[in-house]
This record gives structure tokens, sequence and C-alpha cells, in this order.
């Protein structure tokens, strides 16, 4: 194996990992709040580590999930990755044609409970009407639904909606897997905005928090 | 046959013995199922109709020969209704199998009971369904008629000739049992309703589909079969008919849990200037067995629900876009995975601990770089990125045994690229053809 680092170092991403988690417990309460998202809601997810973020969420507990993209996506979901994060099994892929298929299928696997969370990738921008459904569909079927949206194209309807953006975690940081992650929530109905900056702990199958923003 | 024509003659044979021979080429199949269509017409005679060979059929007609007052009158009633077919047959009656096939090739009519013998007796051989060969040396040793083969010790011809003429003759006189492989019932899950007036509304449909489902689902209940199909033909007032089909994603025979699945279709349909009658088939029919009931198996419970969210979803955009992945057996990272209908497939398979995987993954796409190492700044997407760190190479071979044209280029070293911009892709090198692509996204 080869192991290349450059030389530059960037000072926002400098972050003593240890150091920081130590106290880091009021910081996760808080992240808490928000994070193993509010069910029966429907919540919205851009950004470039969009599908993380949804992998993360069905990571959090053992979860059965629908997960709705269309079919001429280039990006497929790839189960050997996601098996880091959720067992496979668990999820029922449906690939769609269209926008309104999607949506359609979307408010059928919210209203049926069947599953805990309904994934859907977006292509299109959702208006008011499309987004007052899933979340009443949503809050008739108990599940949580997580809509991948292309930036800005949310609807207002939903319960936060979250973006997201790898960022590199520095040269000093050992671990070659880790995977830093820049969560920022960027609406919230019930509650204040912040951000945070997050990496999946693989073992432990949780969040782990490193940092709020503005600290 | 005067001609000395016979079946299965060579067709030169048969022209040199009858010159002005009209012949057809046989059509098995037409044969076959012709015969099955009389099996079924001899359904009216008894319910145990079995095949034999490929031009004869088999009726056990114990205890239904009172409905035609005797035994002869029933013959009688099989050749007169054939005959108005224009259909000539051969036919006999007997105690045993084998009695009545001797006596309707060989012979004609009724063999009371207890004459079997008599009956029997001076019938040649080859009455007792033996093959050539055998009926040939029986010929040569001057045993012509069964009556000589019943005076000959039966020890002498077991010997000479083995168990199979010792079971035909045995089989014959009722010595051997012998069993009709009847024709399996012909059960179809269909049911209709015609209307008196015709409906049009949507409440009207549901509730005759309703009384059709629970029709057809008391029949499935009691042969302990489910669907997996289920057809629904509208006929309408103005001659046309709309069919609607509904396919589940496990069987199902609960009525009251199918109905709302047709609620979308039915919704959707034309019914024109009204419908009058409503016809409703099960296409798919399966086992499925009585099961206990569980209490508190909420695991069962929950995979019904899914099954109905599937079927519904189904519906609509079709039963197959609906899939789950299950694990395969391959290094090639695009192959190390098989998508398959999640209705036709069950959640299993172990997903083995592998190399770090990217949760998405994409065709090759080609970006700058023709180094063995990975290139220092590259452009993808209209994007650029630095590379701040890169781990690898993890090299993946082509599989030589399958020809996959992505793969034609030879082997590829994989790397793990974490960009200064915060994107972890996933790249390879083709060593052989001197390239950079990204190929998959890591979380």
């Amino acid at each position: 194996m080869y192991v290349r680092m450059s030389k530059r170092v960037y000072e926002n991403n400098v972050l003593d990992m240890f150091s920081l988690l130590r106290d880091n417990r009021a910081v996760m309460a808080e992240f808490k709040s928000f994070f193993p998202l509010q069910v029966s809601r429907v919540h919205e997810v851009c950004g470039a580590g969009a599908t993380a973020f949804a992998a993360m969420a069905c990571g959090q507990a053992d979860m059965r999930v629908l997960w709705l993209q269309t079919g001429w996506q280039i990006e497929q979901l790839n189960p050997a990755g996601l098996a880091a994060f959720m067992s496979p099994k668990n999820l029922v892929l449906v690939e769609v044609e269209n926008h309104n298929d999607l949506l359609a299928c979307t408010e059928d696997g919210l209203r049926s409970g069947a599953v805990d969370l309904v994934i859907s990738v977006a292509t299109q921008k959702l208006d008011l009407t499309a987004g007052r459904r899933l979340q009443l569909a949503a809050e008739q079927g108990g599940s949580t639904g997580i809509l991948i949206i292309p930036e800005g194209a949310g609807s207002n309807a939903t319960q936060t909606r979250w973006h997201c953006s790898p960022i590199f975690k520095g040269n000093h940081i050992s671990d070659k897997n880790l995977t830093l992650q820049h969560w920022q929530l960027i609406k919230n109905k019930i509650g204040t905005l912040s951000g945070w900056k997050v990496y999946w702990d693989a073992k432990a199958h949780r969040v782990i928090v490193v940092s709020e923003d503005g600290q | 046959m005067q001609l000395g024509l016979a079946s299965g003659m060579g067709l030169s044979d048969a022209k040199a013995l009858c010159p002005d021979l009209l012949t057809r080429s046989a059509d098995q199949y037409a044969d076959d199922r012709f015969l099955k269509l009389l099996a079924r017409w001899a359904d009216r005679y008894c319910p145990w109709v079995g095949f034999d060979g490929n031009d004869g059929l088999l009726l056990d007609v114990t205890g239904s020969t009172h409905f035609f007052s005797s035994e002869a009158e029933l013959l009688a009633d099989i050749h007169d209704r054939l005959q108005s077919y224009q259909l000539n047959v051969r036919s006999g009656l007997a105690g045993t199998i084998g009695g009545a096939w001797a006596v309707s090739h060989f012979g004609r009519g009724v063999v009371p009971n207890g004459q079997l013998k008599a009956a029997l007796g001076p019938l040649p051989a080859a009455a007792l369904r033996l093959d050539e060969a055998t009926c040939a040396t029986l010929q040569r040793l001057g045993l012509r008629t069964i009556g000589d083969l019943l005076v000959t010790p039966r020890a002498t011809l077991g010997r000479r000739f083995g168990l199979p003429l010792m079971r035909r003759i045995d089989q014959a006189f009722g010595d051997q049992p012998e069993q009709i492989n009847a024709m399996a019932p012909d059960i179809s899950y269909a049911a209709r309703l015609n209307f008196p007036d015709p409906i049009g509304l949507y409440d009207d449909v549901m509730a005759a589909l309703e009384r059709l489902l629970q029709r057809i689902c008391d029949k499935l209940k009691g042969q302990e079969m489910g669907t997996r199909v289920l057809l629904m033909t509208c006929q309408r007032v103005d001659q046309a008919s709309v069919q609607v089909e509904l396919r589940l994603a496990r069987s199902m025979r609960e009525g009251m849990t199918i109905l709302p699945l047709f609620e979308r279709s039915v919704g959707e349909l034309d019914a024109g200037f009204g419908i009058d009658q409503i016809r409703l088939e099960a296409l798919a029919v399966e086992a499925l067995p009585l099961k206990q009931l569980e209490t508190g198996n909420a695991q069962s419970k929950k995979n019904d629900v899914l099954s109905d969210l599937i079927t519904r979803l189904g519906s609509r955009i079709g039963l197959e876009k609906i899939k789950r992945f299950q694990p395969a057996d391959s290094h090639i990272p695009e192959r190390s995975f098989i998508v398959s209908p999640a209705a036709y497939c069950e959640p299993e398979g172990q997903w083995k601990e592998q190399n770090l995987r990217p949760l998405q993954l994409f065709s090759p796409e080609l970006v700058e770089g023709h180094e063995k190492k990975p290139p220092n700044v590259f452009s993808w997407r209209r994007m650029r990125f630095s590379v701040a760190a890169a781990t690898g190479p993890e090299r993946i071979c082509p599989e030589w045994w399958l020809d996959d044209p992505n793969w034609r280029s030879g082997v590829r070293d994989y790397w793990r690229v974490e960009t200064e911009q915060g994107r972890r892709l996933w790249m390879f090198f083709t060593p052989l053809n001197p390239a950079w692509f990204v190929q998959g996204e890591f979380a």
C-alpha cells in the first residue's frame, strides 16, 4: 500500500479529534435532538454528501428501508459500500421512471408504514403540495422520509433541511478510513439552525460529532 | 388393412403395397390435444379417466354404470355419441384394465363378471399388451391364444419369458393390481357477475369485486392454494372490454387484504357507458398450505405489510422494478451483487467483509493523467480537484472466464483518493492502457 499526503495545511480543518471528543458531551446532546431524525416527518437533504447522510440515517438503527430513485440515474447505490452502514438485506430498491411516479411511490411507502425509513432521490423541484402530501402520508404511516434533493429544490413543507458536504480531514489525522462530513441544518421548523462536523463510526454504528460550527 | 398396411410401416413399403395411398404428416401435438379434449368429454361417464398410450382412454366406470341401466347400455351410449361426432372407436368393458384392453383391441362388447377367462381365452396372445418380440416367440412356440398360455405351466413360462409376461397375464385376470392414472381435475379459479343494469360508479365496482373475490378466495382456501396474479375483465355496454391485472408480491387468498390493492387500478378504470359483466380470474395459482395462526410475531406481520406495499407499488410501476440486493461471489465491483425483483426473492445471503467500497458506483468516467501514481490535480464533472491523499493500489483482475466489454482494458489498480475539496473518490488506473478513471464516491 502506498500513502501520499500533500504538504499543504488547512487551518479550518485542523482538528485534534481526541481532545475535542473529550469535552464534546454538550454538543453531542444538542445534536441528538436533531439527528436521529424526528419520526413521522419528512426531511430533506442536499449537497454532495447527501447520500452519505441518508446511509448514516439508515445505519443508526436496525431499520427497514425503502430506497426510491429513477432508473436512469448515473449514480447507483452500491450495496457493498452500503454494508458499512446497514445490512443491504433490509433495503428494498424501487426504480421509477419519472418524477411523478417517484412522488406517488414515496407517498405510498410512507403511508403504508411497512418500512421505517423511506429515502427518495428526487431530481426535480418539489412544490408545496407535493411536500405537504408527503408530510401527511408520513404522519399517517409513522415512517420517516428523507428526500435527497438537488440544491435549492426543496419544498417549504419539510420538517428539516440539511446541507451535507464531505470535507478533507487534514493531514495530521492518521486514520485513513475516517471520513469527515460537514452537516448544516439550513431549515428547521421547530428549532434553531446549526452545523456540525461529524464522522461515521462503523464499529459503534453511530454518527460521532467532532465539533459544532462557531466553536 | 386388407392390403397389409400397419402402423409403424415405412412409407415406401406402404406405397409399394398401395400405390395410390394418400399421406399426410402426423401432428402429434394436435393428436394429444384432441385426446385430452376427449378425456374431458369422457368425464360425463365417470370421474376417473386416464390415458392409454397416445391413442386410447381408460375409464374406471365402477359405480357409475347404473346411471345407464347396464354396462352394455353405457358402451352403446359412448358409441352413439361418438358416432354423432363422426368418430369411429373400438371399446371393451371388463373387470380388469388388461381384460378391457384385450377386448377393445381384439374383441368387442362387455365381459360379464366371472367370465373373464372364457372371454379372453380365444383371443390372440398379443391381446395381453406384449411387445412384438415376445409375441413372435410365442407364435413360434405354438402358443397362439391366451387360452394356450393359461394351460401351460406357469413355471415353464416364467423361466422362458421372465417377469413381464407373467405380470401381463396376472394383470389381465386381476391377480395383480393395476391403477388408472387419472387426469388431475381441471379447477379454474374464476368467478363472474352479471348485472341487470350497467354499473359505472367506483363503489359499485368495488362492491362487485368484493363478492367475486370472496367466491374465488373460498375456492382457493378449500384447495389450500394462493394466487399471485388476478385478472379482472369488465365487459362494457358498448361491447368493449377493459382488463385490470393485479400482480401480487406474495401468494394470497385473503379477499379483504387483496381488495384494497385493487383500489388504484379500479379508480383509473374507464367504465364508458357502463359495465354489465365483471369476470375475475386467478391466473397464477400456487400451493399455499394452511398455517398456524401466529400471535405476537411482529416479524412475519411486518413481512406481510411489506409484501402488500410491494404489490401496491408494483401495480403502479411494475413488479419487476422493485428490487432487492443479493450478494454475489465476484471481485469485480459492479458484479459483487445481484439485483433481483423483490417479489420473487427473499432477503438473504451473507455480505462478506470486503475492502472499503464506495457508497455510490457509476460507469467509469475518464479524467486526465497517464502516470502510475494518481494525478496531483484533475478535473471531473467540470470540477477541479487536487489530491490530498491517496491510498492504494488495490489491483483487481478481470474475470477471464467472462468476456466483459468494460474490462477489456485489462487489470485495474484502484485507489481511494481524498481530495482537498472534500470529496473522496474511487479511481482506477489501467496499466495496460495508461489512463485514469473515476468509478465511485465514498461516503
